[in-house]
């Protein structure tokens, strides 16, 4: 292994540039002359746009241009698009409606895109916007996720009667209720995934940029997959050829899902670009982000556990109904289908699964991916009924998982919900979760908790995700609207440093590190020569971005295709100037070495001989650099135990969260420290979602109650504890590094866990997302009032 | 429009600009240290936290006119000589970033709470970091790294 | 931010006469109110005065029975003074929670006061210890100074010069953090001395005020068991999505205990 090669625990290559202030934001990109952009948004949750009078905006100091949805219309651009075709249970297909860069007769949320002003100073332009007069035809709002299909609920689409957008189903429900009527005991919950808002900390922002010399377009935006933003700019949106368009998505400052979406904003940057012919910048305040960035989850769900005498598991049913908002996003229809149902299965052998989904607009903010998207929600829903379970059945929750475990020696393992697992070992991830988590000794800490006023609970999550989307087949088979292979290119410069290109993006998951240890490891190159790019349409070949944690599973793999054939080249090079036969060479740690002897040649020295090809083997080109473009053979499927352990002040309703251990099995890790800090970060969005993070809308207005940091709770350092992190390591055998991906785990498993503490220190399950301190505090004082009768 | 004058990293600047202009407006645009950051409005999340006369502040929140006379340090003015700041040490040895959006405001205000609290434990830290917002790294390296700093700032 | 004009006096005439020459002037202090309500549009003054430059208007004295804080002094000043924190120890701990650390080296006294925020820490200090806000024309008992949901006594032309605190024989000062803005969601600040017994509560209601139900039975028996027998009504209390007036009510209770029991150490 190279000294920091796969398994290190290497500090980042990019930190220092971060921590001095040298990080390349979109928002510290400034173009010669640019002008500045600033958005007129509905102040409504529904209504028509009778008029939009530009006349005092356009005639404000320093505007150059003011559009509207007429003048997007005029120049065909868009609609905005969803990536993803759903099919209902009658065989129709999802009833997607128009989703316009700028509104077009009609709003359907509360910061929906009505106009657009450019000026030469940013504070110009927001100036002018105030001045843009919009007049507006109430209707009433749609919010309620429950009720947003029922006949009673204002209509927000022509296409989509009942606010419905599809009506999907997974399994055979006949076949799963007979399971039902034979079970010796049922559990059911109806429960709340609360709506949440991403909040990168990064505001998004976007640069378009027009050269008149080339007739081409940039766009510096805040993206997680500029490839795709290019493909869906150009093909869709009709910006401009994919040949003269560069998308650009420099460091970016998380992004959680939210910054896979192309956004109205961007669109309408670069598209004004050309027509000001000035490069035209726009940066999201905060209370535009809370508004307009695609929100994550929000579902209501009831779900069935039925069960023999012994607590084997038959069956399970599950009815949801998801939010999408005002309107479809790129994902938005495959979040709450088949990133969700098709994980109900979990770590356990339920032989039958049910799953129906209906998905409802509303005049709310769209919803997309979330980290995690669909598998935190399947999560939720059955780790918190197995729990739920338990304690009906008055067994041990663990003991209950234990019990239904899918063993090491069943993989691969078929689910009745899509998906074949590829390896696993769920009763290791339990066993050393409880081991750390001190489970045994629980019972002592809650009498001394008990002691002093206090209520203590103790939960469970045992997740499964799939990670690494995914098989392009497979996704196209589902739906899906692309590929979801990846690519990179592996290339030896002349002096023998390396550059990578990905087509994944990292905005804060470490690839310049891990990827460069996993070719350091490979070709035996210093990880200080080898540099990783990324985020660059014009750097490199086209690549599908990061979500999902996909990065190391599919597009790590790919690098690692890429250096099997920069390998297999400079073997031939290798032999030829060592004059041995190629099957003789063997490589390892950087060097070609004729087997048997101490003739050697050094990796660099051979891509220097690639360049400078006078003694060269016939029929072999020059260079060394290689591309593979690699389509994943399945899903990975990373799974652990998490153990959450809190305590309650009654009085006041606070949850403080003790102890939280997380065990994992991500498969390979390439970097301990890198594994870990994604850890805690999903943790702690996962206790946001539990405990903090409530998106709250009027239910009349439609009006975003949680509009800033000032309502909507962020986690901060103080309400969370330091965590106890660890794994087990199953390789997947289904790809060349064994990994698995690590990017949600955190945020898939942590809700579940937490709120099961949570029931169990209040002896309920009667308590919804986010347990804010007053639900809390009002559980905990009807249960003392009963446990007083 | 007025001139401000400064010290900002060491060198004295002087700039004519509108009233209504914040401190990390004039930092990031009219002087181009974009390394202070801004990731919301309502003054909570630190990202855009500098120094001013030694004590961290939220340059969001603050008239460039306000710091006129001052002595501003800002991220890019911590390292010495090219030696990062023992906190930017720390933050890097022990992942305390990830994205690196929030990390310059976390780094500031970190380096202004081991000055008040050198011998801060745990709660003290957490506690001290209210006015810093971290979406990525769930803060435990980030209490991992003042740790660290805290005894190199000490020793 | 609309564009306004940039004054820093010298001194608290050349204010005065600032403010008295715009149309629409208005005083900033730290800045850390006014200037995100700048930023949000809600406010377009023509000119804002800044009393950052008047040095007479900053700094903590001490005598034996009051503690002096000049308008401009940062909350950071008084949280970090040994005096304030020997003389009202309480004092020094409610400046130390107030916002964040980067706030708190920027806000002052007479900014929060002037603003009174209901949701405000210091209003339940100058209140609860019964002190007396000084400004250029006059001196105001805390009685008579919060008039209302952001409403003072203070006339348009009126600069707060600093708050004099007596020194009581105990005091404590507990609040329940809104959890996504850290403002008190309820703070319940008590205090016996010279005066007597005073609870003030911010944060539940629309301004800060006195529990005089709690300052009844605390002046009898100054214990925390004492308030069991008080009932908090949740008539006219603040609701939010936050918390319901009922639960706000309820935490004045929790933390006017919590409140007494600090005070009694």
């Amino acid at each position: 292994m190279a000294e920091n090669g796969i398994g290190a625990r290497l500090a980042r290559k990019e930190d220092p540039r971060f921590l001095v202030g040298k990080g390349n934001y979109v928002d510290d990109i400034n173009r010669h002359g640019q002008a500045y952009a600033a958005f007129v948004r509905s102040p409504h949750a529904h209504a028509n746009i009778r008029s939009v009078d530009i006349s005092a905006a356009a005639a404000a100091p320093g505007v150059l241009a003011v559009y509207t949805g007429e003048d997007i219309a005029a120049d065909n651009v868009g609609p905005l698009i969803c990536g993803w075709a759903i099919t209902s249970k009658d065989g129709s297909p999802m009833n997607m409606p128009p989703h316009t860069v700028l509104a077009q007769g009609k709003v359907t949320y509360v910061g929906d895109h009505v106009a657009m002003v450019v000026a030469d100073t940013q504070a110009q332009a927001r100036d002018a916007a105030e001045l843009v007069n919009v007049d507006y035809e109430e209707l009433p709002a749609v919010v309620s996720t429950g009720d947003a299909d029922s006949a009673s609920a204002a209509q927000i689409h022509e296409v989509a009667a009942n606010n419905t957008c599809f009506d999907w189903e997974l399994g055979d429900r006949a076949d799963v209720d007979a399971a039902f009527e034979g079970a010796a005991h049922v559990t059911t919950l109806e429960l709340v995934n609360n709506r949440l808002v991403p909040n990168a900390m990064e505001p998004r922002a976007a640069v378009g940029d027009y050269d008149r010399a080339t007739d081409s377009l940039t766009l510096y935006t805040t993206s997680q997959n500029p490839h795709v933003a290019r493909l869906v700019l150009s093909a869709f949106f009709q910006i401009a050829p994919e040949h003269k368009l560069r998308v650009v998505a420099p460091d970016v400052g998380g992004g959680f899902g939210s910054k896979i979406y192309v956004y109205s904003e961007e669109t309408a940057c670069v598209w004004a670009a050309r027509k000001v012919n000035r490069p035209v910048k726009w940066t999201a305040e905060r209370s535009e982000s809370f508004l307009s960035d695609a929100h994550g989850r929000d579902h209501v769900t009831k779900v069935d556990l039925a069960m023999d005498g012994d607590g084997k598991f038959l069956a399970m049913r599950c009815s949801t109904k998801a939010n999408l908002g005002g309107y479809m996003s790129l994902f938005s229809s495959a979040v709450p289908t088949y990133m969700y149902a098709t994980l109900l299965a979990g770590q356990y052998t339920t032989p039958k699964v049910y799953a129906e989904v209906k998905a409802v607009f509303t005049n709310t903010t769209p919803v997309d991916a979330y980290r995690g998207a669909g598998r935190p929600e399947a999560t939720y829903v059955l780790e918190r009924v197995v729990e739920a379970a338990a304690r009906e059945m008055g067994m041990d929750p663990a003991e209950l998982r234990r019990k239904n475990l899918i063993q090491p020696d069943q993989f691969p393992y078929e689910t009745p919900v899509i998906h074949t697992y590829d390896c696993g070992d769920y009763g290791a991830s339990l066993d050393k979760a409880m081991e750390i988590a001190d489970y045994a000794g629980f019972q002592g800490r809650r009498a001394q908790s008990e002691a002093n006023g206090k209520l203590r609970g103790i939960g469970f999550s045992n997740y499964i995700e799939a990670c690494g989307i995914a098989p392009s087949a497979a996704v196209g088979a589902l739906g899906g609207g692309v590929g979801l292979w990846e690519a990179a290119q592996v290339r030896f410069n002349p002096t023998g440093n390396v550059t990578v290109f990905t087509g994944t993006h990292a905005h804060g998951q470490g690839h310049e590190t891990t990827f460069a240890q996993v070719v350091s490891d490979q070709l035996g190159v210093p990880v200080e020569n080898i540099e990783i790019v990324h985020g660059d349409t014009d750097k490199g070949p086209f690549g599908m971005g990061t979500y999902g944690s996909r990065s190391i599973a599919v597009g790590g793999a790919a690098i690692v295709k890429a250096g099997e054939k920069i390998i297999a080249k400079g073997r031939k090079i290798a032999a030829h100037i060592l004059e041995a036969a190629e099957e003789d060479i063997e490589f390892t740690e950087g060097n070609f070495t004729v087997a048997g002897t101490d003739k050697a040649m050094n990796i660099g020295e051979v891509a220097f001989a690639a360049y400078v090809p006078h003694n060269y083997p016939e029929g072999v080109e020059p260079g060394l650099d290689e591309t593979s473009f690699y389509d994943p053979l399945n899903f990975s499927f990373p799974s652990g135990t998490h153990i959450c352990e809190l305590e309650i002040d009654p009085d006041t309703g606070v949850v403080e969260i003790v102890n939280y251990t997380a065990v994992d099995d991500f498969g390979t890790v390439i970097n301990p420290m890198i594994v870990e800090g994604q850890v805690h970060g999903g943790i702690v969005q996962g206790v946001g979602q539990a405990l903090i993070e409530s998106t709250a809308y009027d239910p009349e207005s439609g009006q975003l109650l949680t509009g800033s940091f000032m309502d909507y709770t962020m986690p901060r350092a103080d309400d969370v504890p330091s965590f106890n992190v660890d794994t087990t390591v199953t390789a997947s055998p289904l790809n060349p590094l064994g990994v698995k991906g690590c990017g949600e785990a955190g945020a898939i498993a942590a809700p579940a866990a937490v709120m099961n503490a949570l029931t169990d220190a209040l002896g309920t399950e009667a308590i919804d997302m986010p347990a804010t301190p007053e639900r809390v505090w009002r559980v905990a004082q009807s249960r003392q009032a009963q446990a007083a009768e | 429009m007025p001139t401000v004058s400064m010290t900002v990293n060491g060198k004295s600047v002087s700039k004519d600009v509108e009233d209504r202009t914040l401190l990390v407006q004039f930092l990031r645009q009219d002087l181009g240290l974009t390394g202070t950051h801004v990731g919301c409005d309502t003054s909570q999340c630190g990202a855009c936290v500098v120094h001013i006369d030694g004590r961290s502040v939220k340059s969001c929140t603050m008239l460039a006119a306000q710091c006129d006379g001052s002595d501003v340090t800002t991220i890019e003015g911590l390292a010495t000589n090219g030696e990062l700041h023992p906190m930017q040490q720390a933050f890097m040895d022990n992942h305390g970033l990830q994205c690196g959006f929030c990390t310059p405001g976390m780094v500031m205000s970190a380096v202004d709470l081991v000055k008040n609290h050198p011998n801060a434990d745990e709660a003290t830290i957490r506690a001290e970091l209210e006015g810093n917002i971290c979406r990525c790294t769930g803060y435990h390296n980030i209490v991992k790294a003042v740790q660290q700093a805290a005894k190199a700032m000490g020793g | 931010m609309y564009e306004f004009a940039y004054h820093k006096p010298g001194s608290l005439a050349d204010a005065t006469a600032a403010l008295n020459s715009a149309a629409d002037g208005k005083l900033m202090a730290g800045g850390q109110t006014l200037i995100p309500t700048l930023k949000q549009r809600l406010a377009q003054p023509s000119d804002v005065i800044d009393l950052g430059g008047i040095g007479e208007l900053s700094g903590i004295s001490v005598s034996g029975d009051a503690v002096k804080i000049g308008a401009t002094t940062r909350h950071a000043a008084v949280a970090a003074s040994g005096e304030v924190a020997s003389a009202i120890p309480a004092l020094a701990k409610l400046a130390g929670g107030i916002g964040d650390p980067q706030v708190r080296n920027m806000g002052t006294i007479g900014g929060s006061i002037a603003n009174n925020d209901p949701a405000a820490d210091y209003p339940s200090a100058v209140l609860g210890l019964g002190a007396t806000v000084s400004t250029n024309k006059r001196e105001i008992a805390a009685d008579d100074f919060f008039t209302g949901m952001f409403e003072t006594a203070l006339a348009e032309d009126e600069i707060i010069t600093g708050v004099s605190f007596p020194v009581p024989q105990k005091a404590g000062y507990v609040k329940f953090p809104n959890p996504a803005s850290r403002y008190a969601m309820v703070g319940v600040f008590v205090s016996q001395g010279g005066g007597g017994v005073r609870v003030a509560v911010t944060g539940a209601g629309p301004c800060v005020y006195r529990h005089a139900d709690m300052e009844a039975v605390l002046s009898g028996n100054f214990s925390s068991g004492a308030l069991a027998s008080v009932a908090t009504s949740a008539d006219g209390l603040n609701a939010d999505i936050h918390a319901s007036a009922e639960y706000r009510a309820h935490l004045v209770g929790v933390m006017a205990r919590r409140a007494v029991d600090q005070a009694n150490g």
